[in-house]
Parts: structure tokens; C-alpha cells; sequence
């Protein structure tokens, strides 16, 4: 798969991944939609990075520590903690089987 | 005057004198909200009950004020959707930090205001509930993400509002709405119980009328907070303190002026003349050219800005959203809409194996060089300030099929939201033809809010742009 020539199966297996559905209609919209995207994202080739590391965070803090306590103002009964799940059954949360049998 | 158009801090004065009542002043703003959220969509949860929990707040700070909380704040009793159906109808179980400590200060949470769903977007237009209208223009757009709680404070239909940035969600509809907005330092805030966009800027902050009115709601929500590690221990300022100080002395660069997109605009007009308002008021102006050939000042170019930020924010979008699966709270990913899969299908793409290399991490070593550059920048300078957007207030529909809209309007914002830097936003420009605002960014460097809401209030002071500053002084 080439950036540049993005087309609708790529987004498809894509969406696959981060489980989204998508119809055909979609898939072929958002793929001209990217390649326009990603055309602006490569002017960022035009930068030399070499020698230099990545930022993926920006406050220099490193390894923030908490006192390892229970904070039981904060926990949840199990009617909280249920009350937002669609599908219940007796205080369990149902999900979709995943595995062949 | 009506007390729906009082400002924060003139507010809290006369409720604190008992020169009004709580339930006069919420009966201003109710009245106020029941006459045009219809129109404009502003509000996508309400509390009628709100004029109730002024009970015993008139001896806290906030005195019991009404604030506008946007929709991406967990608040308990009001739903949060983050103006996704995703969400409909979802209850949290807990509180954001930043809501918590607006009610113990003794603010009042008046209702949730519309956003971009997820807050992906500059526009509003993108919420799953309807597009905001612009209050000074209603065929215009409010900006976004924080479209609603700029409006709320452009239409009086608040007091005080809070909303977040990753990368001009506060600074770019407070310059559309003709507000004040302040993005402070990421990790100044907590971003505890706010649903999470791109980590690594996502920053909470005020929405006000005035600079003072920001400084204010600045002062309540700062601060280390245990349940979100990157807040800074850094001791919170009482940042009320500074404003009167002046900008004398003070070096001061003008940014992007010269960009294609911006030059010879009244925005970058705007922006030379407020350059002149700080020099009359004694600080050194310089223009800062983004055509130098030096590497240092190039990299300023916004366009590099927008490849990062699209690069880091969808990679990040597409992790957050990632726990949006429809079992443990809100429905399935179906309910998503065209833009948030947009967002996470390109994120999962850029940290794909075959690509992170080329996208992912390239973006992350380019964004080094603008903190470099940033931090060169600030060696010399102790603010910059630039338009906070190219133009005015777009009219509704314009982001319609813009895969690039928001970076493009927020493309002088991005740089220092992706290095993490504090901003704000104030009106530096008024069309008395289209009743449209220009907003003026001034930025400076982490954990230097004091000095940026320093230079506000002066160029706020010696300026006729701001509407309420003008009406408490007659």
C-alpha cells in the first residue's frame, strides 16, 4: 500500500483494524480525502530530522509517583459502574462472542 | 444594563454586596438562554434546577456565579455527550477536576455547551446535535471545538464558561465570538474527567468577557491534580496579581504577518497595529519574518504545523477513541460520525507498522525542532503575539467536505499548541458591517500565563475593542 495511491480497499482493511463499519461509498470518500491530507503531511519531508529525537510529551516531568492508598470516595458501587452498559444480566456486562466454539 | 451582560468579576462584586440577588441574576440569564438557544444551539444540556446550588456559595470565591462547562467535561446530575450520539444520554459516575473545583469554589455548572463531536473540529459544524450559530452574526460559524461556550459568553447566555484546546479549540471561537479565551500551559490544568483527544495538548481553560474575568476562572481550575500525572507541581499564581503591571519593557515578536494566506489581510492589519498599541505602551516590538532563511525561523512556517498536529492528533484520536466499543458505556462505534472515523481510520493508518516510521515519528522529531525553535525564540522574546486567525467568522456550512478545515483555521494556533505553549485570545477588530470579531493571539512560553494575561489586559485597557470592559467603566 502506497500513501499517495490510496484507495478504497486500503481504508476498508484499515477500518477493519480500528473496528469501524463503513460502506463502499465511504470508504472511496475517505480515501480521496486522505491522499489530499497526506500530501500536506509529506511537505514534512522536506525538514532534515536527522540526529533528532521524537517529542512525545512536552511538560519534562519523568516518573510522577502517588502515595499507593485506596481512595474509597472515588470507588464505584457495582449499580455505578453497571449503570452506563446497555446489556446486563445479573450484574454482568454481555458482550458479543468473539471465539468459535 | 441587564445582569446577564455583567462580567465575572462585577458579578461576584455586587452578589458579594447583595446589590443583587441570585435570583435575579440567574433569572437574567435563564430569560436570556429561553429567548435564543433554540435559534442558536448553544446549550445541549441545561440545568433548570441550577439557581437552587447558589445555596451557601456567596461566602466562596465564585459567589455562586453561572458558568457554561463544554460538552467534554464529565459532570455528575448533566449529562456529557461530547456532542457525539455515541454518548447520547450517558451519566457520569464521577466528576471531571476541573468541574469539581469550579463548584467547590462555589460556581454554579448552568448547563453543557455544543462542540465538535469528540472535539474533532474548528467549526461546531461537526456535532452529531446540530450546528452552533454564531451569536454576533448567525450566519456565521462560532469556531471550534469550544463553539458553545464561546457563544454562551458572546450572547450573554453565561457568565463565565470553560472549554479546551488541543490545538485552537479555545483561542480560535473566542476570536470568531469576539471573547476572551485562554489556553494555559498544557499541564496547568487537569485534564482529569475531560474525554480525552490528543493527549499530549489537551488543555482545559477559561472562557470569559474580560482578561480579568479569564485570571479569575484561571485561578480556580490550576494546579496539581493526583488523577492526571502531567499536571505540574509548579505553585499556582494568584494570576490577578500581574495584570495592572503593564507591558513596559517588554519585548514583543509579531508572528505569521507575513504568511501568503495572512499578508495584507485585515487580521494581520490588526495584528501590526496592536504591535503599535504595545509599543505606545512601552514595549519593543519586532516583526519576526517566517521567510528568513534561517532554519530556526522557517520552521515557523504554520504549514509544517499542520502536518504535525494532523499527524499526532489523528494518531492519538484513534487510541482514545479506541475504548468507545458500545459494552461498558455509550453505543456502538456505527453511532460514530463521518469525521471521527475519518480521524481514527488515518491515525491507525500513520501508526500502522509498515508507516509509523515515515509518518508517526517523523512528526514527532519535527515538532522537537518547533519546541527548539520556540525556545530560541523565547530567549529573545517574552511574548509573541499573531492573528488567532486568518480571517473572520466563516459562514455556516463552510466546513462541509474540508477534510483539512479545522488545521487550516487553526493553522497559526497549532505550532505552540503542539509544544505545549500558553495563549489567549482578545478582540483586536470589530466589521461594523458584519458585526464580525479579529482576535489577537498572544503566546509566551510553558508555565508563563502572568505574562501573557499581563499584555492582554493592557492592550485590553488601552484598546475599544472589548464591549464589556467599555460599558463596566462608563
Amino acid at each position: 500500500m502506497k500513501a499517495s495511491s490510496f484507495a478504497a480497499s486500503d481504508v476498508q482493511k484499515i477500518a477493519t483494524l480500528a473496528h469501524i463499519p463503513l460502506t463502499d461509498d465511504e470508504a472511496k470518500a475517505l480515501a480521496s480525502g486522505f491522499r489530499k491530507v497526506l500530501q500536506v503531511v509529506d511537505e514534512l519531508n522536506d525538514i532534515d530530522v536527522s540526529n533528532i529525537e521524537p517529542t512525545h510529551q512536552v511538560t519534562g516531568l519523568e516518573n510522577v509517583f502517588r502515595e499507593d492508598v485506596i481512595d474509597t470516595t472515588r470507588m464505584f458501587t457495582q449499580e455505578q459502574a453497571l449503570k452506563n452498559a446497555k446489556r446486563i444480566v445479573d450484574g454482568f456486562i454481555v458482550v458479543d462472542q468473539i471465539l468459535e466454539k | 444594563m441587564k445582569l446577564n451582560e455583567l462580567t465575572l468579576t462585577k458579578t461576584i462584586k455586587m452578589l458579594k454586596s447583595k446589590q443583587i440577588s441570585h435570583s435575579e441574576l440567574y433569572s437574567a440569564v435563564t430569560q436570556k438562554i429561553d429567548k435564543v438557544n433554540n435559534s442558536l444551539n448553544v446549550y445541549v444540556a441545561l440545568d433548570n434546577e441550577a439557581v437552587l446550588k447558589t445555596k451557601n456559595t456567596l461566602d466562596l470565591p465564585l459567589a455562586g456565579v453561572p458558568i457554561a462547562v463544554k460538552d467534554n467535561f464529565l459532570t455528575v446530575g448533566l449529562p456529557t455527550t461530547a456532542s457525539s450520539k455515541v454518548l447520547s444520554g450517558f451519566h457520569s459516575p464521577y466528576e471531571s477536576t476541573v468541574t469539581k473545583k469550579i463548584r467547590d469554589s462555589g460556581g454554579v455548572i448552568i448547563g453543557k455547551t455544543n462542540m465538535d463531536a469528540w472535539a474533532h473540529g474548528s467549526s461546531t459544524e461537526s456535532s452529531d446535535f446540530g450546528p452552533t450559530k454564531n451569536p454576533r452574526n448567525p450566519e456565521h460559524l462560532p469556531g471550534g471545538s469550544s463553539g458553545g461556550s464561546a457563544a454562551a459568553i458572546a450572547a450573554n447566555m453565561a457568565i463565565g464558561a470553560i472549554g479546551s484546546e488541543t490545538a485552537g479549540s479555545i483561542r480560535q471561537p473566542a476570536s470568531w465570538c469576539g471573547v476572551v479565551g485562554m489556553k494555559p500551559t498544557y499541564g496547568r490544568v487537569s485534564r482529569a474527567g475531560v474525554i480525552a483527544m490528543a493527549s499530549s495538548t489537551d488543555s482545559p481553560g477559561p472562557i470569559g468577557k474580560t482578561v480579568i474575568d479569564c485570571a479569575v476562572l484561571l485561578n480556580h481550575i490550576a494546579g496539581k491534580d493526583c488523577y492526571d500525572a502531567t499536571t505540574s507541581s509548579l505553585a499556582v499564581s494568584d494570576y490577578t496579581a500581574y495584570l495592572s503591571k503593564g507591558v513596559k519593557g517588554m519585548k514583543v515578536g509579531i508572528c505569521y504577518v507575513d504568511h501568503p494566506k495572512v499578508k495584507g489581510t485585515p487580521a494581520a492589519l490588526a495584528v501590526l497595529d496592536a504591535g503599535k498599541v504595545f509599543e505606545r505602551l512601552g514595549a519593543t516590538v519586532d516583526l519576526i519574518s517566517a521567510s528568513d532563511t534561517l532554519m530556526a525561523n522557517r520552521i515557523l512556517n504554520p504549514n509544517y504545523a499542520i502536518g504535525v498536529y494532523t499527524v499526532v492528533q489523528r494518531a492519538e484520536v484513534s487510541s482514545n477513541l479506541a475504548r468507545y466499543d458500545g459494552i461498558r458505556i455509550g453505543r456502538g462505534r456505527d453511532f460514530l460520525a463521518t469525521e471521527a472515523k475519518r480521524r481514527i481510520i488515518l491515525g491507525t493508518f500513520t501508526l500502522s507498522q509498515s508507516f509509523v516510521e515515515k509518518y508517526y515519528v517523523r512528526a514527532q522529531k519535527v515538532r522537537s525542532l518547533i519546541i527548539q525553535n520556540f525556545h530560541n525564540l523565547f530567549g529573545t522574546y517574552d511574548i509573541l503575539i499573531a492573528p488567532t486567525s486568518a480571517g473572520y467568522a466563516q459562514r455556516l456550512g463552510s466546513s462541509a467536505d474540508n477534510p483539512l478545515f479545522g488545521e487550516i483555521e487553526d493553522m497559526l494556533l497549532e505550532a505552540s499548541s503542539i509544544a505545549g505553549l500558553t495563549g489567549i485570545n482578545v478582540p483586536c477588530m470589530r466589521d461594523p458591517k458584519t458585526n464580525l470579531f479579529l482576535g489577537l493571539d498572544i503566546m509566551a512560553d510553558q508555565w508563563q500565563e502572568e505574562k501573557i494575561l499581563q499584555a492582554a489586559y493592557a492592550y485590553e485597557q488601552a484598546t475599544e475593542w472589548n464591549e464589556w470592559v467599555a460599558n463596566e467603566s462608563e
